[in-house]
């Protein structure tokens, strides 16, 4: 029964990873005062990539083709583990929250390789920046997860969570300052404003377009739902871990059901936040973001240091 | 049975070196069959025309490698097999061999550590063995000949097996200089170079320095002790103050062995100069001989650890582990970027070697194992994977006569397996989940993240930023293995060598990567059957095991507890399968959507070229910017002028050189003060034949003197 529970939850992760993207969109068009598409467009998008075929460059090795099924299957299994409506899952045992990470890094090695394998510029450009940011918002990241697992005793996501909603209303200052800095990870990872922006495709500033330029049909429809689902993703680590309010702890229809409403809830508001913050902030120049993911690595460090000195029992 | 086995992988690889030499008596020996099959067996055994064909001058060179690489694998085969041997029984073997001084014979002891780091050796000598015969053919006999290459890679192996058996500090350091001297030889074998020359010195230079301080290391202890044997060594009773100096000793001799920063500098130039099975070998398996030699010192033979050497541990290991990894990211010499990588690696065992040690000086012997474990592990993976990506290099060597990865590109479809394999390597390397690396990265994560029960709150800070920096390295290490693989498998080939580069003809050559990417992928798949290894030594060297030894089934991973940490990867590699399953099924159901091919968009500019590819330089560029005062960076850009008012650039040179800190700053004082030191010593000597006969008479009197 769990298992199936655990199933079904990352089968719902990943339909409703377009449905977030596409109410970001719409967040975004309202309040840059333009008519926005539906919240399925972003469906229609994937089904009409999915039915495309597929056009690969002369110089495409095997890699190229593989590497989107590679990329799509590590996030999704990504998604697996991280509680969405139900705390307690099985797949979060198999697979801890450094595995999770370790999934992050498996989807982007390929990514990156795919975007070295045509052998154009714009590709190595992009492969190269991705790779610095990400090996910059990696420590950053685990810094900030590393703090909640030392809270909680515990690397496996469902037992961290359970133990946060355990512990009821506790005012952290660790828990603060890890929220910030995996906000600000989350931002730079899902390559949002200001470190990315996913509506560019002007060579100076791309990063995550660069490197799935040469993509189309399927390929780039994998790719996207992936990065739709890595969006999605940090949003429910963000909203299950510090708010995890709401989410069901049992497995009966009704508590499920409320878990549900509260997770689309949570990340509609997340979605609100991360769209104004979009519309008010500009794209940085890109040897800016060291500057920024050192000041997220600086709040994980910070709340590791208060968990240490003010909270860790001693 | 298993001791004689652990002799025998000894003898073999003795008598591989022994066979190298006779390369040069093929007359004698053809001469000798003749008499012997004549005269002596009158011509009644069929197998003359087999020895006579062997003996040929066409075929005897080939058929000697064979027959060295054979008894070289053997002696790797035996070597598992003792090693497994012990650690499956669970056993301490002690014996005593009479060589050496007559009252001093050699102390033998064969326990679960020396196993264990004897299956890492038989691992790695066994797939050098199989690869070997085809690398070493393309050598020519009159340049490089084969006697030397061979002797000393047999007495070499010799030398580290030997070091594991020794339980005396005399056959420890006979053995050790072995080693060490037997690997001067290799790294010397393409003497021609005068800059091989030079490294293969400094390697001569640090390996002596370093053993000097492991005999002051032992000299320590033995002035406390009655004897030189390990047990005499145990039981000696040493104040903190004399421990921690053996200890800072032993660091200094086995960690400039091991190559951690800043003692590292041999490493990036012995390993490129060395052929590359012979690299393999020093990098895989002779760094982890050092790691034996400080844990042996440390956790067996020193009665008591101290916490602060592991927090020295930590942050050599951090610092090294972080320097490595930038250092190898600027190197556009594949095996250079390699030998840097091996700092890292080294770092990182270090860093949770410190981790051990503070664990166990406070009193969490469960913990101390899980750390132990890690260490090992981590290890025993990073033999497995940098002898793999050696070996893979040796192959682009000698498939496309090059080293330098900006000169490669696009051989993926050049060579289809060993792109496979290295991407293996580079995955594992990179610490990917499903392959070995990973897990030993989990789990020393998981150590770093039990620092709770510690009651020292500058530990409990320190670890923790220990751990992030460990996450740094390895993120890093992913983003150097895309450079190297992306680089030299994907894109365009950007020289005519690897345009014309093809998959290797020997089979043999990819048998020995493909066993180490085999292993590889099985460990990251099924780590507790390594593990229950691992345990075992720790349960025999700190006198307990894991704390949570019920979870170590085939299927889950879980060290401490179920409820704190977890790892299934058979179940995450099957979730794996079925995800890539159902989406590739799912993707491809309409066939009309079959991949049309075409030419790359150019942007409509037509004629995209290999060299707009962008190159190593290139795509380090921002961690360039970043880390930038990591490295000491020379970068010159210069313009050629052209046009009426000479305002048209016509070409554009561009220099890249990156160097180590370590020189200018540690070791050209060092350098410059031994040259002082030299002409101030050189002033006593006037070469006049009555000051020397007057430092005799001085020397006398003051020995009278003292004697009275």
């Amino acid at each position: 029964m769990n298992w199936l529970i655990a199933i079904l939850q990352g089968a719902l992760f990943i339909a409703l990873a377009p449905l977030l993207a596409g109410w970001l969109k719409y967040c975004k068009c309202r309040l840059q005062n333009r008519k926005a598409p539906s919240l399925l467009q972003p469906y229609r998008d994937l089904i009409k990539l999915s039915n495309k075929k597929p056009v690969v460059s002369d110089h495409a090795s095997w890699l190229f083709i593989t590497a989107p099924y590679l990329i799509f299957s590590a996030t999704a299994l990504a998604a697996t583990v991280v509680p969405l409506v139900v705390v307690d899952l099985p797949t979060s045992a198999s697979a801890d929250v450094i595995v999770m990470v370790g999934f992050f890094a498996f989807a982007r090695f390929f990514l990156a390789l795919a975007g070295l394998d045509i052998g154009t510029a714009f590709g190595g450009m992009g492969s190269s920046r991705e790779m610095t940011i990400s090996s910059l918002a990696e420590p950053a990241m685990l810094m900030a997860i590393f703090t909640l697992t030392m809270t909680a005793s515990t690397t496996n996501l469902s037992g961290a969570i359970a133990h946060v909603l355990n512990e009821g209303l506790v005012l952290r200052p660790s828990f603060v300052f890890a929220l910030f800095a995996l906000i600000l990870v989350a931002v730079a990872e899902t390559g949002r404003i200001p470190v990315d922006n996913p509506a560019t495709h002007l060579e100076l500033t791309m990063i995550h377009e660069a490197m799935i330029l040469e993509y189309s049909g399927r390929y780039l429809a994998l790719i996207e739902w992936a990065s739709q689902l890595k969006l999605m993703l940090y949003g429910v680590l963000i909203a299950n871990i510090f708010f995890p309010w709401g989410i069901s702890e049992t497995l009966n229809p009704k508590d499920l059901g409320y878990g549900l409403v509260a997770i689309l809830g949570k990340l509609a508001l997340l979605a609100i936040f991360l769209a104004i913050a979009e519309t008010l902030v500009a794209k940085m120049r890109l040897f800016r973001v060291q500057e920024y993911l050192s000041f997220a690595y600086l709040l994980g460090l910070l709340g590791m240091l208060s968990h240490i000195i003010l909270e860790a029992s001693r | 049975m298993i001791l004689f086995s652990a002799y025998l992988a000894v003898l073999l690889s003795f008598a591989s070196g022994l066979l190298a030499l006779i390369i040069k008596q093929r007359q004698l020996l053809q001469s000798l069959s003749n008499y012997s099959f004549n005269n002596l067996f009158k011509n009644q055994f069929q197998q003359q025309a087999w020895v006579d064909k062997n003996l040929e001058i066409k075929h005897f060179p080939a058929f000697l490698r064979q027959a060295v690489f054979i008894l070289l694998g053997l002696s790797g085969l035996f070597a598992v097999i003792a090693g497994l041997g012990v650690l499956l029984s669970n056993q301490v073997i002690t014996d005593q061999i009479p060589l050496g001084l007559p009252w001093l014979p050699w102390h033998i002891r064969f326990d679960c550590l020396s196993g264990f780091f004897f299956l890492i050796i038989g691992i790695g000598v066994f797939a050098v063995s199989l690869y070997g015969p085809g690398y070493v053919r393309s050598y020519k006999e009159e340049q490089h000949p084969f006697a030397s290459l061979g002797l000393f890679t047999g007495l070499f192996v010799a030398g580290m097996l030997l070091v594991l058996l020794a339980d005396d500090a005399f056959m420890f350091m006979i053995a050790w200089e072995l080693m060490s001297v037997a690997s001067y030889f290799l790294v010397a074998f393409q003497h021609e170079h005068a800059a091989n020359r030079r490294a293969a010195f400094l390697y001569l230079l640090m390996a002596e320095v370093g053993a000097l301080a492991i005999i002051l290391a032992f000299g320590v202890l033995a002035s406390f002790a009655d004897g030189f044997t390990f047990d005499a060594l145990r039981e000696s009773k040493l104040s903190v103050t004399w421990s921690s100096i053996a200890f800072i000793l032993a660091l200094l001799g086995f960690g400039m062995k091991a190559g951690i920063a800043p003692i590292h500098v041999w490493l990036p130039e012995a390993h490129p100069v060395a052929p590359s099975h012979i690299s393999a070998l020093m990098s895989g398996v002779m760094l982890k001989v050092a790691i034996y030699g400080l844990i042996r010192f440390c956790f067996d033979l020193l009665s008591e650890v101290q916490w602060q050497w592991g927090v020295v541990l930590i942050i050599l290991g951090t610092i090294s582990a972080l320097a490595g990894i930038l250092y190898a990211m600027m190197q556009p010499n594949l095996k250079r970027l390699l030998a840097y990588s091996s700092v890292e690696n080294i770092g990182i065992i270090f860093m949770v070697l410190g981790l051990t040690m503070i664990f166990m000086a406070t009193g969490h012997p469960q913990l101390a194992a899980l750390g132990l474990l890690a260490a090992l592990f981590h290890a025993f993976n990073h033999a497995l994977f940098k002898n793999l990506l050696f070996l893979g290099a040796g192959i682009l060597q000698h498939q496309t006569h090059e080293l330098n990865i900006d000169m490669m590109g696009g051989l993926i479809k050049k060579m289809p397996q060993t792109s496979l394999l290295f991407l293996v390597g580079c995955m594992s390397i990179s610490s990917l989940p499903l392959f070995n690396g990973f897990v030993s990265e989990w789990l020393a994560f998981q150590t770093a993240l039990q620092v709770d029960v510690l009651d020292n709150g500058v530990l409990r800070s320190l670890i923790p930023v220990a751990a992030a920096a460990l996450a740094l390295t390895a993120a890093l290490a992913a983003a150097c293995f895309v450079k190297v693989f992306g680089l030299i498998f994907l894109g365009q080939p950007r020289s005519h060598h690897s345009e014309k580069a093809h998959e290797v003809q020997n089979k043999f050559m990819l048998a020995g990567p493909a066993l180490l990417a085999g292993l590889c992928f099985f460990v990251g798949i099924f780590p507790s059957t390594i593990i229950h290894l691992i345990n075992n030594a720790s349960g025999q060297l700190l006198g307990q095991t894991l704390p949570n030894n019920n979870a170590l089934s085939w299927l889950w991973l879980a060290p401490v507890s179920a409820q704190q940490a977890s790892y299934s990867p058979p179940l995450v590699l099957i979730a794996a399968l079925i995800a890539a399953g159902i989406c590739y099924g799912y993707f491809r159901r309409n066939p009309l959507t079959t991949v049309r091919r075409a030419e790359t968009w150019d942007c409509g500019f037509g004629g995209l070229t290999p060299r707009m590819q962008y190159t190593s330089s290139a795509f380090t560029m921002p961690f360039r910017r970043i880390f930038e005062k990591v490295w000491i960076i020379d970068e010159q850009i210069h313009k050629d002028m052209k046009g009426a008012m000479n305002q048209d650039v016509s070409a554009v040179h561009y220099q890249l050189q990156v160097h180590d800190h370590s020189w200018p700053h540690i070791y050209a004082p060092i350098a410059q003060g031994v040259n002082d030191l030299a002409r101030q010593v050189g002033r006593i000597q006037t070469g006049n034949i009555r000051t020397y006969l007057g430092y005799s008479f001085t020397t006398l009197v003051l020995l009278l003197w003292l004697i009275s």
